[in-house]
């Protein structure tokens, strides 16, 4: 069993503006963690998580891969979760470089199938198209749930990335739920980038049906 | 952070800019060196996915000029030492990153690089 990150450094003030760990992040430690033999084996070199938001889930991969075997990067647009995330590393003692970044804009050049973990929590709850998009410019917590139509408009971008991005060994870990069409998504990452997939985990929880699905080549 | 091996993996993502858009430029860096675990096999596993010319003048633009022109062919521990120090202990606190080929200054604060454009700089 391997403990929950321990984010007793990060206060009220600070959940303000970055997401707070709820059974959305709870459900991808759980499939990480029914993973750990798998990840540690394939001796991954660099681990990218996009919205790290509090730092949880990386500083979690960094206990199950250990501090110095792996480089662990996350993105976030939201400074504030930036800064939460370096700390929740810090205070695990597993160094993270959050960079302030949308997706993977900045790192697409040089990590062209290159990334050994890719981890996207992502906006999935279906709101208007335009309350995603606002939420993603203002960069604070609706930018961390917002997802536009069908709950797919953050998703679908990086879906269209993940084969550049994804190392001859990569494995993605993406979050969805119920109302993102599951099947849908997979279907479409086998037929267009020849991505195989498998649900690891899925529950309900709180309202909401929620998956961790496992992508690899 | 941005310790070099993130600074090596960064480009500029401009409109229009796709070209000489790596590496990118320090510009009035604060430096802190941290300790960091040594681990070999870490460091002989990277090495393949750096670009080692863009690592050299990286640690030569803030005064490190510990590393060879070229990665050496037997990869030593005392080379590898050279290398974890440049890698992972070096942190860039504040300062600006800079675009060699449109410009663009991405700034530094508290250890975190702001890689954001604006939305007429987005291609």
């Amino acid at each position: 069993m391997i403990p929950t990150p321990d984010l007793s450094h990060l206060t009220k003030k600070d959940y303000e503006h970055v997401y707070e760990p709820a059974e959305d992040t709870f459900i991808l430690l759980d499939g990480l963690e029914e993973d750990a033999g798998k990840l540690r084996s394939a001796h991954p070199r660099i681990c990218l998580e996009i919205g790290s938001g509090s730092g949880c889930v990386s500083s979690f991969v960094g206990s199950i891969l250990g501090a110095s075997t792996t480089l662990y990067l996350t993105t976030d647009i939201n400074f504030h979760a930036c800064r939460c995330t370096r700390q929740t590393g810090h205070q695990n003692k597993i160094p993270i470089d959050a960079v302030n970044a949308s997706l993977a804009a900045p790192l697409m050049r040089r990590l062209r199938h290159a990334v050994d973990v890719l981890i996207f929590n992502p906006p999935y709850v279906p709101t208007y198209s335009d309350e995603a998009d606002d939420a993603q410019l203002r960069a604070d917590i609706p930018g961390a749930w917002a997802g536009g139509k069908d709950g797919m408009q953050i998703t679908d971008v990086l879906l269209d990335q993940v084969e550049d991005l994804l190392s001859p060994v990569g494995r993605f870990y993406l979050v969805a739920v119920k109302q993102n069409d599951v099947p849908a998504i997979r279907r479409r990452m086998l037929d267009i980038y020849g991505l195989q997939s498998e649900v690891v985990l899925q529950r309900r929880a709180g309202g909401e049906h929620l998956y961790v699905i496992r992508f690899t080549r | 952070m941005v310790r070099l091996i993130t600074h090596n993996l960064l480009a500029c993502h401009a409109k229009g800019c796709t070209s000489n858009n790596f590496p990118l430029q320090f510009k009035d860096v604060q430096v802190e060196l941290r300790e960091a675990e040594f681990n070999p096999d870490f460091l002989r596993g990277f090495i393949p996915r750096l670009e080692w010319g863009a690592l050299v003048d990286a640690a030569r633009q803030l005064g490190d000029t510990s590393l060879p022109a070229e990665p050496p062919e037997m990869l030593d521990v005392e080379f590898l030492q050279k290398l974890h120090h440049v890698l992972l202990e070096v942190h860039v606190e504040e300062g600006a990153m800079i675009c060699p080929n449109c410009n663009h200054v991405y700034p530094i604060s508290n250890g975190i690089p702001n890689m954001l454009l604006a939305e007429h700089e987005i291609g």
